[in-house]
């Protein structure tokens, strides 16, 4: 546990408390989230990452104040905010379809939020014009959000929550509906919002590169649960289960037994240290996997079965005496590749620490 | 480059050709039946009448000046036709008073139906739709059985012991008033409908997530983004009800005319043809005038806002 894992009540953005929440009723009631606790520093970038339908959407309605909890509270701030309205948060939220209002200009959306809260008209015009210099759309200010493209859309969307300076600013998969080139733009232009204003994000997605890139810490959910909570290389180095291995990155998943600490794949092999006893799953990421040579001293014997160019690297099918298949990243080399026909013998070795066993 | 720019307006031109060539059964329809008869009407209004009804000449203006004006017929003296002023404004008052009757019953309606899950939304716009199913003038009838002084109101509210003596309604402007409201309602309704289910409701969580209260978003999202509905629905109920003719004929008893009631006076049993059709003209240029200043004054604010 890092100092991280825990804030402080005085760090606290926000909080849930052994929230609940069931949607319907009798035998159609869903869980949708089933007991989640969590704590947000203040100035976090926290992110909520599952696929859809494990309830990270709705702890984030849960947190505007869309959803209210089955049971269980939500705090902002350390103060009780589970029955308060959305238009009584200092949470503000963008949301995934942008929901800019077609009928006001990209200045008059921004200022929304500020006239709502009855702000002068001096300080509203001063904050929309920061706002919009700070997300880069000062020459947009007098278009209509059907003239702006998505990207630029999803820049007054930001402008427009932040503008009132919430406490938290929650975003739901906001980048999922822009191309591959714009997202990245967008990801770091988020991580700069973020540093330049202080506010604490929690932010929604199921792109595991997404979460892994920009988060201070993630939250991994499943199923209404939240399974593991920890800074992205925690989550991926240490996955606390085959769902977070699985969710996170690419991974091999091998069978194993765990003898007094070590771990021995049904293969023979001992691969690595481990707690735990008896038939066990092991994770081993794809880049802790290095060929060596057939007879290399300590290898595990293996019969490459194929291999797909990626550019930066190779990924190598490999299968290991017992049967069992896994994958292996090769780096590209400047002076070309090993060729690795189907059928050649190579000796496969495990990077030192790179074996997770598994609870399951 | 030239021939073949040269060809494309030809393609353009005959496409336009053939789109006038579409169009024309509808505009020889409209030239015969709309346009044709309002000449007929405007060149009636600038006659003289006819002995027993018709139009006679010489060409007068007398029947213009009848709208405004009237000569005693004893000393010649000239004075303002109060009378007729007063239909006209009873007509404009009424007409607004509906639409706005219409739009605040309408707009919880249509936003009612709007939000109902999609398989309910054809049922309930088919029952708003139901009553045109009867004529206007039964319908117009059964809302006489309601709030005549035996009917179904008054006795309900003496048995209640709410009153004891009934409420006279029939025959008054009320019961005009009741009557236009019950049978344009779903004018209004229906093109707010269409409005409404345009909108994105997701825009009502943004607001309500930007501090707005329930009204401000009433006010500040709701009403701007359907008002192309609001509009329709306005227009809908407005210009027939300025030209209503059954309801205040049936309800507003013979005293409470409105224009439509008036002209037809002059057509049948007054014989003046020229002033039923220079009031006709009038009530055109009314509905003309206030559609002028309606597109003029929304046009002005989408350049503001």
């Amino acid at each position: 546990m890092t100092a991280m894992d825990q804030p402080s009540p005085a760090d606290q953005a926000i909080a849930a408390d052994h929230v609940i929440k069931r949607f319907g009723d009798g035998d159609s009631v869903v869980r949708a989230l089933d007991d989640v606790s969590v704590t947000i520093a203040k100035g976090e970038f926290f992110t909520l990452l599952g696929p859809s339908g494990c309830g990270k959407t709705t702890l984030l309605r849960c947190i505007a104040g869309f959803e209210t909890p089955t049971s269980g509270r939500i705090l902002l701030s350390g103060r009780d905010i589970t029955r308060e309205p959305p238009n009584r948060r200092r949470v503000n939220t963008v949301f995934q379809s942008y929901a800019l209002f077609p009928h006001l200009t990209v200045a008059q959306n921004v200022a929304f939020g500020l006239e709502m809260l009855g702000k002068p008209r001096a300080e509203v015009s001063r904050t929309v014009d920061r706002m919009l210099s700070l997300v880069r759309l000062d020459a947009f200010a007098a278009r209509r959000p059907d003239a702006l493209s998505g990207g630029q859309q999803q820049r007054v969307a930001l402008a427009r929550a932040l503008a009132t300076q919430p406490e938290v600013l929650l975003l739901d998969e906001p980048l999922s509906a822009l191309d591959l080139k714009l997202r990245k733009e967008m990801q770091s232009e988020l991580k700069r919002l973020q540093h330049e204003t202080g506010i604490t994000f929690v932010f929604v997605t199921h792109d595991q590169e997404e979460a892994l890139t920009m988060s201070d810490r993630i939250g991994v959910m499943s199923a209404g649960k939240l399974l593991q909570v920890g800074p992205p290389r925690e989550i991926y180095n240490r996955p606390v289960n085959r769902f977070v291995a699985d969710f996170i990155g690419e991974t091999n998943f091998l069978p194993a037994l765990v003898e007094d600490g070590q771990v021995r794949l049904t293969s023979g092999e001992v691969v690595g240290q481990g707690q735990g006893q008896g038939r066990v799953t092991v994770a081993i990421r794809p880049e802790q996997l290095h060929l060596a040579l057939p007879g290399d001293g300590g290898a595990i014997p293996a019969t490459v079965e194929g291999s797909t160019y990626l550019g930066t690297d190779s990924h190598v099918q490999l299968r290991l005496v017992d049967g069992s298949r896994l994958v292996a990243r090769v780096p590209s080399q400047p002076s070309g590749d090993l060729a690795l026909p189907a059928g050649t013998q190579v000796g496969l070795r495990v990077a030192p620490g790179a074996v997770q066993v598994l609870a399951d | 480059m030239a021939m073949s720019s040269s060809a494309e307006t030809a393609a353009a031109r005959r496409r336009g050709r053939s789109g006038w060539l579409l169009s024309t059964p509808a505009l020889v329809l409209l030239l015969l039946g709309a346009a044709g008869p309002l000449l007929v009407v405007l060149a009636f209004s600038l006659l003289s009448k006819g002995e027993y009804g018709g139009v006679a000449l010489p060409v007068s203006g007398q029947a213009w000046f009848e709208i405004f004006f009237q000569r005693d017929i004893f000393d010649g003296t000239i004075s303002p036709a109060k009378a007729h002023l007063a239909i006209f404004w009873r007509s404009v008052w009424l007409s607004l008073a509906t639409t706005l009757i219409t739009f605040v019953l309408g707009l919880p309606t249509a936003w009612f139906i709007a939000t109902r899950p999609e398989r309910q939304r054809a049922l309930w716009l088919f029952l708003i739709t139901i009553p045109f199913w009867t004529n206007l003038l039964i319908r117009t009838f059964a809302i006489m059985e309601v709030i005549r002084n035996e009917g179904l109101l008054n006795t309900t509210l003496i048995a209640m012991g709410a009153i004891d003596q009934p409420l006279q309604i029939l025959f008054t402007d009320w019961a005009t008033l009741i009557g236009m409201a019950y049978v344009y309602l779903p004018l209004m309704v229906l093109p707010l409908y269409a409005a409404i289910d345009r909108f994105d409701m997701r825009l009502l969580e943004a607001g309500y997530d930007l501090y707005a209260s329930r009204w401000r978003l009433l006010r500040r999202v709701i009403l701007p983004i359907v008002r192309p509905g609001i509009v329709a629905g306005c227009i809908l109920v407005f210009i027939p009800s300025l030209g209503a003719y059954v309801t205040p004929r049936v309800l507003g008893g013979g005293t409470n005319m409105m224009v439509g009631n008036f002209i037809e006076l002059q057509f049948g049993q007054a014989r003046n043809w020229p002033l039923g059709a220079s009031l006709s003209m009038a009530l055109l240029i009314i509905v003309m005038v206030a559609l002028l200043v309606y597109v003029r004054a929304s046009a002005r604010e989408g350049r503001d806002g």
